[in-house]
């Protein structure tokens, strides 16, 4: 293919053809960067929490007066739960993973340590709770009944144990032999000892941004029977009774206190829930990618169009010159490939130097410059698309135009 | 003339179709596209006080320290105050009013039997709360100081409660049963709900949503629970009382400083009371203080998500992408009537009149794409409103100024558009178009 006629015819039509250069440019810039937003908040949304989500609910529940045995309550609470038909299991806790908010602890090696090693989540939980939760359990043991100690406001009992996870384990004990070591938490003067270690379990916040982020998985269980006024109740069901099991679980809390406030949410409802957002500004974000593209597409095939329609003399001479169809629709294709491939070489420094803008503006993750150049390609592929119907109608031209003079 | 080109302009529009429903889709998709951010953020991020913001401001006080608890604020001061200095300013009165706030939750039983108790929102404040947010009475008035010093249980409900559980009728003097215990209405607020929710700024500041406001006093007294967050440097402490007397914070503090010497004057306050509290030996650091109004305060606490600010950026490049091809499609259109163009400059008419008369038909396409991007804009909203949290959007609407900002970025962008596709028009020369026919 001659690249010489391309050039010139090009030089005369400057301005179109920068004007496609640039609008590619511009377009591949904000693309890559939507993409890799849309690529990062989609695996951000993704984690898992490494709880069996689809059998797991929590049922909240609140008395309208004070009451004057909350243990007793919580105690029959938990042991009606247990007894119902399609469950698994049930614990009291304080929190749960995609809940929002919950407690945070920082984890010290010794009592005078100023900074903490790490951050953690901290669960209250005892020997029920790996078993309703699903947790994994790589390293150690589960809690004994003996260990579980009694908490409430105004009185936190004496414990000597936790499990945590594997993400805390190792940023606390790099060499991997966190298990069996003590650590300081939630006091600054009692050690706890490290008993078992579970493969995952996320903490209850999900921020894709902020301190929150930085120990996404760094939780903690501390062998605590939580008591208060306001409980919360895990109950995992067995699979595919869970929707059945959470109506027999309100009617059985509701007989046991007819008055009492009780709402119920799925570990499922929690994660859409925690991730609207995200989901939201991935629609979003989708919605403009795709509709850069068309507008970009559309803008090429408008342009090209006009140029046709402008040349329709001189492409008539060459084909009554000898051309053949496939060399009018070559010179198009090749003419559009040499706009795309200028657009699409500024185009990338345009999204990296874009994206390094956001990344220091808007706490947006660094992308990942490989898709800089994929989206390099979707633009030559888009340009050769939109190019194909007008460059088609180019060499459709009769050879006979050229004859008839206009 | 202006109408004849108007007039000519429509005939245009008719006469290349498709070249014309491309142009007026790019610019409408384009403004469709950053109108609905620009609406979104211009809600999240407006004054939601206008009158007062400049005069109701926070104290801070460093009385975390630096080190190990160091705040997650930009600053890395204590957003919020310990009990103990929460009391000192209040006692202090160094402000024309102040108020020390926290949240609750309490179990709400209705009058009647039938209805199912429910989880009320609480918000525990002081009396100077109301005139100082400017909140409006529909029945009733503010509790008075002194029920505020004897810890009095009374209530203050909002507009909606009121609605629900006393059929919007008067209820001040009637009681009503929180957590067990009897409280006795004193007011009713009107529709009352400030955009971004600024004077407790929880978890999700678009969607904190009150139900009674009751004496700060009496919750402490009653032992209410405090909930949002706490943060502690040290153990966390046991019980009531010793949450009170610890580091942790937790309390927001508000006061009203009318004008800047009193501000300045208050700032001063502040420092001389950190350095009192660093003489008696509760501080062993310099004590910064600050002082934020609404505005500083909100953007402190970064109320507007990051999304909102990525997707208005997204958002206007894709406006200038599709102004671009507005520009590349303009040129073509007119281009293509450079024979008429030879004609009528043939005919004696002005490189002028010709621009003028191109500029008038960029117009014209731009007001179609203007009002056809109102449309898609209320599409946006509309999605958007269905697609993000409901604390994430406020309450979005279109409203005139938006109409207006709307046509005038359509017809202005792509007037600057078409400017030069308009000047190349102009600079047709008459007796190369003449001859090519």
């Amino acid at each position: 293919m001659e690249l010489r006629p391309i050039l010139s015819a090009m030089r005369r039509n400057k301005f179109g053809a920068v004007l496609i250069a640039v609008q590619m440019s511009v377009t591949l810039a904000f693309l890559v960067n939507s993409l890799s937003l849309i690529e990062q908040r989609l695996a951000h949304s993704a984690r898992p929490t490494g709880v069996d989500e689809a059998d797991l609910f929590v049922i909240s529940t609140e008395p309208v007066d004070s009451l004057h045995d909350p243990a007793a309550r919580e105690s029959d609470d938990v042991a009606a739960l247990r007894s119902l038909e399609g469950v698994t299991d049930a614990y009291a806790t304080n929190d749960y993973p995609l809940a929002g908010g919950g407690m945070a602890m920082s984890v010290q090696l010794t009592p005078e340590q100023k900074v903490g090693s790490a951050l953690t989540a901290y669960y209250f939980g005892d020997e029920h709770t790996l078993g309703t939760l699903g947790l994994k359990l790589i390293a150690g043991r589960n809690f004994t009944a003996d260990e579980i100690a009694t908490r409430t406001e105004s009185d936190i009992g004496a414990i000597s144990s936790v499990i945590v996870t594997k993400a805390l384990a190792d940023k606390v004990f790099p060499g991997g032999d966190a298990l069996g070591k003590s650590i300081y938490m939630e006091s600054d003067t009692k050690s706890v000892r490290i008993v078992g270690i579970v493969e995952r379990m996320q903490t209850p916040f999900y921020g894709v941004t902020g301190v929150v982020s930085t120990f996404a998985e760094n939780s903690t269980i501390a062998p605590y029977r939580y008591i208060d006024k306001y409980a919360n109740y895990m109950v995992r069901a067995k699979p595919g009774q869970r929707d059945r099991v959470i109506n027999a679980a309100e009617a059985t809390l509701r007989q046991m206190d007819s008055e009492r406030i009780i709402t119920i949410k799925t570990l499922s409802q929690a994660r859409t829930d925690a991730y609207r957002g995200d989901h939201g500004l991935v629609a979003l974000l989708g919605a403009v990618c795709v509709a850069l593209l068309a507008i970009t597409a559309f803008g090429i095939v408008g342009l090209t169009s006009y140029w046709v329609s402008q040349r329709r003399r001189q492409i008539g001479i060459r084909r009554a010159l000898g051309a053949t169809r496939q060399a009018i629709l070559r010179y198009f294709q090749t003419e559009n490939l040499m706009i795309a491939a200028a657009g699409a070489a500024v185009g990338v420094m345009c999204a990296i130097a874009l994206n390094l803008w956001m990344v220091r503006s808007f706490e947006v993750v660094r992308m990942d410059n490989s898709r800089a150049l994929i989206g390099a390609l979707i633009m030559l592929g888009l340009g050769q698309l939109a190019v194909l119907y007008p460059a088609l109608r180019a060499a459709s031209i009769p050879p006979a135009l050229a004859t008839r003079g206009g | 003339m202006f109408s004849y080109y108007i007039d000519l302009g429509l005939r245009s529009l008719r006469r290349n179709a498709v070249l014309t429903i491309l142009l007026v889709t790019a610019i409408a998709v384009g403004i469709g596209a950053s109108m609905t951010t620009l609406t979104v953020f211009r809600a999240m991020s407006g004054d939601p006080i206008p009158r007062k913001s400049a005069r109701l401001f926070v104290p801070q006080i460093d009385s975390r320290g630096p080190g190990a608890g160091a705040e997650p604020t930009d600053d890395h001061l204590a957003d919020r105050l310990t009990y103990i200095d929460a009391m000192a300013l209040m006692k202090a009165h160094a402000a024309k009013r102040q108020t020390a706030i926290y949240a609750s939750a309490l179990a709400l039983r209705p009058a009647d039997p039938k209805e199912k108790p429910f989880r009320a929102h609480v918000r525990l404040i002081y009396a100077d709360f109301f005139p100082m947010f400017d909140v409006p009475f529909l029945y009733g008035h503010p509790w008075s100081a002194s029920q505020d010093e004897n810890h009095e249980p009374v209530i203050v409900i909002t507009r909606s409660l009121n609605d629900r559980e006393f059929g919007g009728l008067n209820s001040v003097g009637k009681l009503l049963d929180l957590g067990g215990k009897s409280y006795t209405i004193v007011g009713v607020i009107d529709r009352w709900e400030p955009i971004p929710q600024f004077y407790d700024i929880g978890r999700t500041p678009f969607a904190g949503k009150d139900d009674v406001f009751m004496p700060f006093t009496h919750g402490i007294e009653q032992q209410i629970p405090i909930m949002g967050s706490t943060n502690c440097n040290s153990d966390v402490p046991v019980g009531f009382d010793a949450r009170l007397n610890s580091d942790c914070i937790w309390g927001r503090f508000w006061v009203e400083l009318p004008t800047p010497e009193d501000a300045a004057e208050y700032r001063t306050f502040l420092d001389n009371y950190a350095s009192e509290q660093r003489r008696v030996g509760r501080y062993n650091w310099p004590a910064r203080t600050q002082l934020r109004d609404v505005m500083t305060w909100l953007k402190y606490n970064h109320v507007v998500p990051g999304e909102v600010r990525i997707l208005i950026l997204v958002s206007f490049g894709f406006l200038l992408v599709c102004l671009l091809n507005a520009m590349g499609l303009m040129l073509a259109k007119l281009m293509g009537r450079a024979p008429d163009i030879g004609v009528r400059r043939a005919l004696g008419a002005s490189r002028a009149a010709i621009f003028w008369q191109c500029l008038v038909e960029t117009g014209v396409v731009g007001l179609a794409g203007g009002l056809f991007g109102l449309v898609l804009t209320a599409l946006g909203l509309w999605a958007a409103r269905s697609l993000l949290p409901s604390d994430f959007i406020a309450v979005t609407h279109l409203d005139a100024a938006d109409v207006l900002v709307a046509l005038v970025l359509g017809i202005g962008s792509t007037i600057v558009a078409g400017l030069y596709p308009t000047w190349r028009a102009s600079h047709v020369q008459p007796a190369w178009q003449l001859k090519a026919q």
